[in-house]
């Protein structure tokens, strides 16, 4: 095992995940492309929004790669921002909300 | 980081050295050996790389510029002191008029406005009726009062404008060409609208040239002028014709960036895994001669800046120009060359794939 969990040289590997299980690899890489392109959204929005998840999610490899893809398809550093800021609102609220939950709880096990 | 308003040269860099430069080129990319160029051709079938028949002639009339952008592969600036000279441009007017298959002059610096026979030179190329092209990079049209009639002078000749705007805001404008280069432009910009250049019905064609302000790159040439003219129109009422996106090479200022910046190796890597066979049969050195300063002949101005002449056999001044055996011609290749296959290409005239 490596010393640490993250190398930014394993993103360049990705492929590299067809090795063990060849037909769902490419199966994955091949409806991975279909998406990013351009359709009812542009790619570069696309591009944006995977931003927003790459960050929801805490990948690394995803924010390495969709800050260089934004740049690339022309993004501008306050759209990507903005972009980042949705995803934490999200996060943010998701946790939030959940206090309704907490509050049904207390009443419930309250007199 | 500061901004350096000197060239490379002033500066004594090493990096101002072409020979430094090609051996920086073929040092191992994160200690795997970087791929030969010829080689990848070769796979394809296209090596050597041979001419298609050369149609335009790039003519490049000097070096000194008002500008001095980080990513300039030419090394200009306002220290710069190579200038074409009147006889030199007159041989290559000479040319131009035994050779009719050359339809297109590409004028291109440094800012070339700034060679004192400039104008004469356009004046002379409109009456050998050609399509002239200048790379205008419209602050100059504001580095000084004689040159604020530049867009009226570029309608009487029937010039094309190709200026480059890096990007349709301040900051990643400025950061690649220079403090305040934006608003500069922006004004330039209004100022050829207004004779005409770049509004539908005048004839008068404006083109602009995005390449990426950093270590990527660009994004396909259709969305992005989709996107480059939504925002120019709504933000600052400015028209245009087409975008070119250009891929920034290995070469000169960008190069030294790109080792500074740490990103060499990245970036040549990503050059190399983009390496399109479609944008390699189009490359743009088979249809352009490029002519240097002081009248030697390149295969495209990449090669001038890198001192890479066209081989040894053909002919190599302009003085000694002959079409047919310059058509017959290899051409010069090196590792910087990656920068013209990827992607979708990249050429003067943007993209050369698709
Ligand atoms: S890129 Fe163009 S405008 Fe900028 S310094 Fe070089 S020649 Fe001048
Ligand atoms: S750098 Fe010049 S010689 Fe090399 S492929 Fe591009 S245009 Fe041709």
């Amino acid at each position: 095992m490596e010393s640490t969990y993250y190398n930014p040289a394993d993103l360049k590997k990705f492929g590299n995940i067809t090795e063990l299980q060849p037909e769902m690899g490419r199966k994955f890489f091949d409806y991975y492309n279909e998406v990013f392109k351009e359709g009812a959204l542009t790619e570069r929005e696309k591009a944006l929004i995977a931003l927003a998840v790459s960050h929801a999610v805490q990948c690394p490899y995803c924010i390495d790669a969709y800050t260089s893809g934004c740049l690339e398809k022309g993004a501008d550093e306050n759209q990507m921002m903005e972009a980042v800021h949705v995803a934490a609102a999200i996060k943010g609220g998701a946790a939030l909300v959940h206090g309704v939950q907490m509050m049904n709880k207390i009443k419930e096990l309250s007199m | 980081m500061a901004f350096a308003t000197k060239s490379l040269k002033a500066q004594h860099h090493q990096f101002a050295n072409p020979a430094f430069q090609l051996d920086v080129l073929q040092q191992p990319l994160h200690g795997e050996p970087f791929p030969l160029f010829s080689e990848r051709l070769q796979q394809h079938g296209l090596f050597p790389l041979r001419p298609v028949g050369t149609t335009i002639l790039q003519v490049n009339v000097g070096k000194m510029c008002n500008q001095t952008c980080r990513h300039c592969h030419v090394d200009a600036g306002p220290d710069r002191k190579e200038i074409m000279t009147r006889d030199t441009l007159q041989l290559c007017l000479d040319v131009l008029a035994q050779a009719p298959q050359l339809t297109t002059v590409d004028i291109t610096g440094g800012a070339p406005e700034m060679n004192p026979d400039f104008r004469w030179f356009v004046e002379e190329l409109s009456k050998l009726n050609r399509q002239v092209i200048v790379r205008c990079n419209l602050t100059i049209i504001l580095a000084n009062k004689k040159y604020h009639d530049l867009p009226l002078f570029f309608k009487e000749n029937w010039v094309q404008v190709v200026s480059s705007l890096p990007y349709f805001q301040a900051s990643r404008t400025d950061a690649q060409r220079g403090e305040g280069v934006f608003e500069k432009s922006i004004k330039a910009l209004q100022l050829l609208n207004e004779v005409g250049y770049g509004k539908e019905g005048s004839g008068l064609k404006l083109d602009l040239v995005y390449n990426p302000s950093g270590a990527f790159l660009p994004a396909s040439q259709k969305s992005l002028e989709a996107e480059f003219k939504r925002r120019l129109r709504s933000g600052y009422s400015i028209e245009f014709n087409n975008l070119f996106c250009i891929t920034n090479l290995p070469v000169s200022r960008y190069l030294d960036y790109l080792v500074e910046s740490g990103n060499y190796e990245s970036y040549m890597e990503k050059l190399i895994s983009a390496f399109n066979p479609a944008a390699a049969a189009n490359v743009m050195c088979r249809n352009t001669i490029s002519v240097g300063w002081d009248g030697y002949l390149y295969d495209c101005d990449f090669n001038q800046m890198l001192e890479l002449g066209v081989e040894p056999g053909a002919p190599q001044h302009i003085r000694d120009f002959n079409l047919a055996q310059l058509d017959a011609r290899n051409i010069v290749l090196n590792q910087h060359c990656y920068g013209c296959t990827a992607g979708a290409g990249s050429s003067c005239g943007g993209e050369t794939a698709g």
